[in-house]
């Protein structure tokens, strides 16, 4: 079956949740696309929408008609010359509100998994729990007659474990989108031993299409985003500990976050990336990751000790960032979570002593807004990594050891067989984790 | 043809051109409208010439409130600028893009056909309302609705990418994207010395590099780049034309009003594309006669305020203007010749590409700059007018080359 072919039933599972919603919306884009050409016309192409809540998929179904309007309005010169002969579409406005119906008109949303049993593709996106995945996919595999192809966005269980747990026979492969779907440019591909290749083949061309990046990845729990942000969140929380015997909690919170942004000129300090994520999904994927990993303990009494205080992180359903080890007001960081105390510190109260503490940033810093897209950041780094080197401040030195570490988690995860490359390593924080340089550099040799 | 009477402007007001690139335009708040901009720029120019009861008759221009703020009949707005204009006579005009000088013209006609000794004027256009993507539908209505369909998303960009990429291949790539970003860097250098203007806050510290942006066909129009559009703006601009006694009654003596000493209006076939694409044939015509009547010629031009809705359009018009010959108004611009420290500077407060181009507010806006200039009023962005050279010129455009206003201006 060729690829168009595959698209004409497709099913997202989860498809109400954060990254479902992405992968919904990208792949009712896609499956547009197809059946526009002049080769598809008189076939009928079906996405199911699949999630547990009717709510939830109203709510969905807002989101993603909101969403096709962005786009639409992104590639209107392209929709132009799609409803060129569309004589009774004119204006903008009228081929952009024609292309979201008819992109809506694709997508069914539904409740119960029988949907799914016509699906030659299906997508899914459920929580991050490996018995409820292996039970859709087993029941969906059970009663499909089209032998369906199961593609997970699982960030953290082995996709041999799946296949092997749900008698798939090889018909599923790790497709890792980043948060969010439809604006990260990463996905993690991962084949399991007994994948078979025509799905890796036809996800390259997905990839491909949606203009993302493929990056692949062995079958290793975690993979390596997740391989890489856990190992360097658990250092992170291990350096804020040992900062702890000079100073309060919260101030070696502050510290550490601030090495691991402004020092190491990173988009978020590593709690706030941990905030983001969410600690509870934190906590859950270490969980998933441990038993896989023998050499090293993927865990952080951290983390559980925050989920029994319930301070979780993660994000409102509007995208706003909820309080975890940071408070956030307007986006912007307003407080320090004092772990003694149980509240909140206000930074400007700690601020000024941390940063006394930490020594001033090394010369020739500039914000990571203005290294990321900066065409010479190359010689800019070195040169700031270079006066780092020779700074003998506390900030400097955390930040150092911070770089060894993460360089080190990075080079091990090739030689654990994780990532194919150091390359693949440095692609994936590059672009899903909108670093500025990969962990694998020279900078601090 | 010659004016039977003389015919001043003054008292000129700008508001803010708001948009993108200002600090304080959010396009998710809610922003001043209409009434808003109206009230300003009106309210301005009254206090300004002794108030609401020395105005004989008022117009507006603005193209497509219809459609961007769902509002028609804007001579209803003026009596809410000030109870005193009541009852008077109000005109609103349009001709797209070049609807304030054409409210200009109406009421340069008025003083002359001796119904009014005072006409305040009014140019606006309040665009933020919607996305540029819808903004553009709107727009486009400055063409024929017929070409609608076939046309570029970005109807407009797309109409003079076409004329630029004709010039390119006449011309060369090179030798006109230089010309082009050199416009762009003029453009905001001038702007940053005009508190309203809408580039006012630009701190692009390598304009030209933001210029030669190579452009992208997929992503917006084959042969221009943004930063050699105009923005989409929100403004007014306020004006006072009148009459000798005018000035007498609003006790304004003449040093501190400009003198309006040639008008040059032409149409073009709206149904009709351009007869070659690198030339502005209706312009030409309308800066001819707008010259003939004043009786000078292009040499004796201090300065210029000219309508670039894009880079390009703006090397044209120097070249319909005829102080550039055709094909060598990139040199020109290249070589600095328009820059403010030129032999002829143009568009002093950043034109179009960096003052803004609130479009049915642009035609008084030019005229408001030209007031400035030519009265020692231009605060930072005043520019020497030599004494041998007391002219300006401003030139309004409608459409793609089809309504033009060409106006000259004598200091006194």
């Amino acid at each position: 079956m060729n690829y168009d072919n595959k698209f004409e039933n497709v099913t997202v599972l989860g498809a109400a949740g954060k990254m479902g919603s992405g992968i919904l919306l990208l792949t009712s884009m896609e499956m547009y696309d197809i059946s526009k050409k002049p080769e598809n016309k008189d076939k009928h192409y079906v996405l199911y929408a699949l999630d547990i809540s009717q709510k939830a998929l109203s709510g969905l179904m807002m989101y993603i008609q909101d969403q096709l309007v962005k786009q639409a309005e992104r590639k209107i010169n392209a929709l132009r010359s799609i409803y060129k002969d569309r004589a009774d579409l004119i204006d903008n406005t009228e081929i952009i509100a024609q292309y979201v119906k008819d992109v809506m008109n694709i997508i069914r949303p539904v409740t119960t998994l029988e949907s799914a049993y016509e699906s030659h593709i299906v997508f899914e996106a459920a929580s991050e729990n490996p018995e409820l995945k292996v039970k859709m996919f087993s029941q969906i595999n059970l009663n499909s007659k089209v032998e369906p192809w199961f593609f997970t966005n699982t960030s953290s269980i082995p996709i041999g474990h799946l296949n092997k747990e749900a008698n798939l026979s090889g018909r599923i492969l790790g497709v890792h989108f980043y948060n969010p779907p439809a604006v990260q440019k990463l996905v993690e591909v991962i084949k399991c031993d007994e994948s078979k290749p025509e799905l890796s083949e036809f996800v390259s061309i997905l990839i491909k299409n949606m203009r993302k990046i493929e990056v692949p990845s062995y079958d290793k729990a975690g993979f390596i985003g997740n391989g890489h942000f856990m190992r360097d969140a658990i250092y992170g929380m291990t350096t804020m500990e040992s900062l702890r015997k000079d100073m309060s909690f919260a101030e070696a919170v502050y510290c550490v976050n601030k090495v691991s942004q402004d020092f190491m000129i990173r988009p978020m300090g590593i709690f706030q990336l941990i905030d983001y994520v969410g600690i509870d999904v934190c906590q859950f994927i270490m969980k998933v990751m441990r038993p896989y990993v023998t050499d090293e303990t993927i865990h952080s009494p951290l983390l559980d000790k925050m989920m029994e205080i319930n301070v979780k992180g993660g994000q409102n359903h509007d995208g706003s960032q909820k309080d975890g080890f940071l408070k956030y007001e307007k986006g912007k960081i307003a407080g320090i979570y004092d772990i003694d105390k149980k509240e909140y510190v206000k930074v400007e109260d700690i601020s000024t002593k941390c940063d006394q503490t930490l020594g001033s940033l090394p010369e020739g810093h500039l914000p990571w807004k203005a290294v990321v897209g900066n065409k010479d950041k190359n010689n800019v780094l070195s040169k700031y990594f270079d006066a780092m080197k020779s700074q003998k401040t506390l900030g400097a030195e955390l930040a150092l050891n911070y770089m060894k570490k993460s360089k080190q988690i990075g080079e091990k995860l090739v030689t654990d067989k994780v990532a194919y490359t150091a390359e693949d390593v440095n692609t994936v924080l590059l672009t899903g984790f909108f670093h500025a340089y990969g962990p694998i550099n020279d900078f601090i040799n | 043809m010659q004016l039977r009477r003389k015919i001043y402007m003054v008292a000129g007001y700008n508001t803010i051109s708001m948009g993108s690139g200002r600090k304080e335009f959010n396009p998710k708040k809610a922003r001043p409208g209409i009434e808003e901009y109206m009230k300003e720029a009106g309210q301005a120019v009254l206090q300004q010439i002794g108030g609401a009861q020395n105005v004989d008759e008022c117009v507006v221009g603005n193209f497509i409130a219809a459609r961007y703020n769902r509002q028609g009949n804007l001579e209803g707005f003026f009596p809410m600028i000030d109870e005193g204009l009541r009852y008077k006579p109000a005109i609103r005009t349009e001709g797209a893009c070049a609807s304030g000088a054409l409210a200009l013209a109406t009421g340069i006609k008025s003083v002359l056909a001796e119904t009014a000794e005072v006409v305040l004027v009014i140019g606006i256009e309040v665009q933020n309302t919607v996305k540029a993507v819808y903004g553009a539908d709107i727009l486009a209505a400055a063409g024929w609705a017929k070409e609608r369909k076939d046309g570029h998303a970005h109807f407009f960009p797309g109409k003079f990418s076409d004329r630029a990429g004709k010039y390119y291949e006449k011309f060369g790539y090179d030798y006109t994207r230089q010309a082009m970003a050199t416009w762009y860097k003029n453009a905001v250098e001038n702007a940053r010395l005009c508190p309203t203007a809408q580039e006012y806050h630009n701190t692009n510290s390598d304009l030209m590099a933001t210029g030669m942006t190579k452009p992208n066909g997929k992503s917006f129009v084959d042969n221009l780049n943004v930063f050699d559009c105009s923005k989409v703006s929100d403004g007014a601009s306020g004006i006072a034309i009148m009459s000798e006694e005018g000035l007498k009654r609003c006790g304004i003596a003449v040093k501190d009003a400009v003198e309006v000493i040639g008008l040059g209006m032409a149409e073009n076939n709206i149904t009709q594309g351009p007869a070659d694409l690198t030339k502005l044939d209706a312009t030409a015509i309308a800066v001819k006669k707008a010259l003939d009547m004043a009786k000078i010629t292009k040499d004796d031009l201090a300065t210029i305020e000219l309508h670039d809705c894009f880079t390009i359009a703006g090397i044209m018009a120097l070249e319909a203007v005829g102080v550039a010959e055709y094909g060598k108004g990139a040199q020109f611009v290249a070589e600095g010749h328009t820059a403010r420290n030129g032999k002829l500077p143009v568009n002093t407060t950043g034109g179009l590409v960096g003052w803004g181009h609130p479009t049915g507010g642009t035609g008084v806006h030019q005229a408001v700059t030209m007031w400035e200039q030519l009265t020692g009023k231009a605060g930072e962005a005043q520019i020497n007018i030599p004494a041998n050279k007391p002219y300006g010129l401003t030139i309004n455009m409608g459409g793609d080359d089809k309504t033009l206003v060409s106006i000259v201006y004598k200091k006194n």
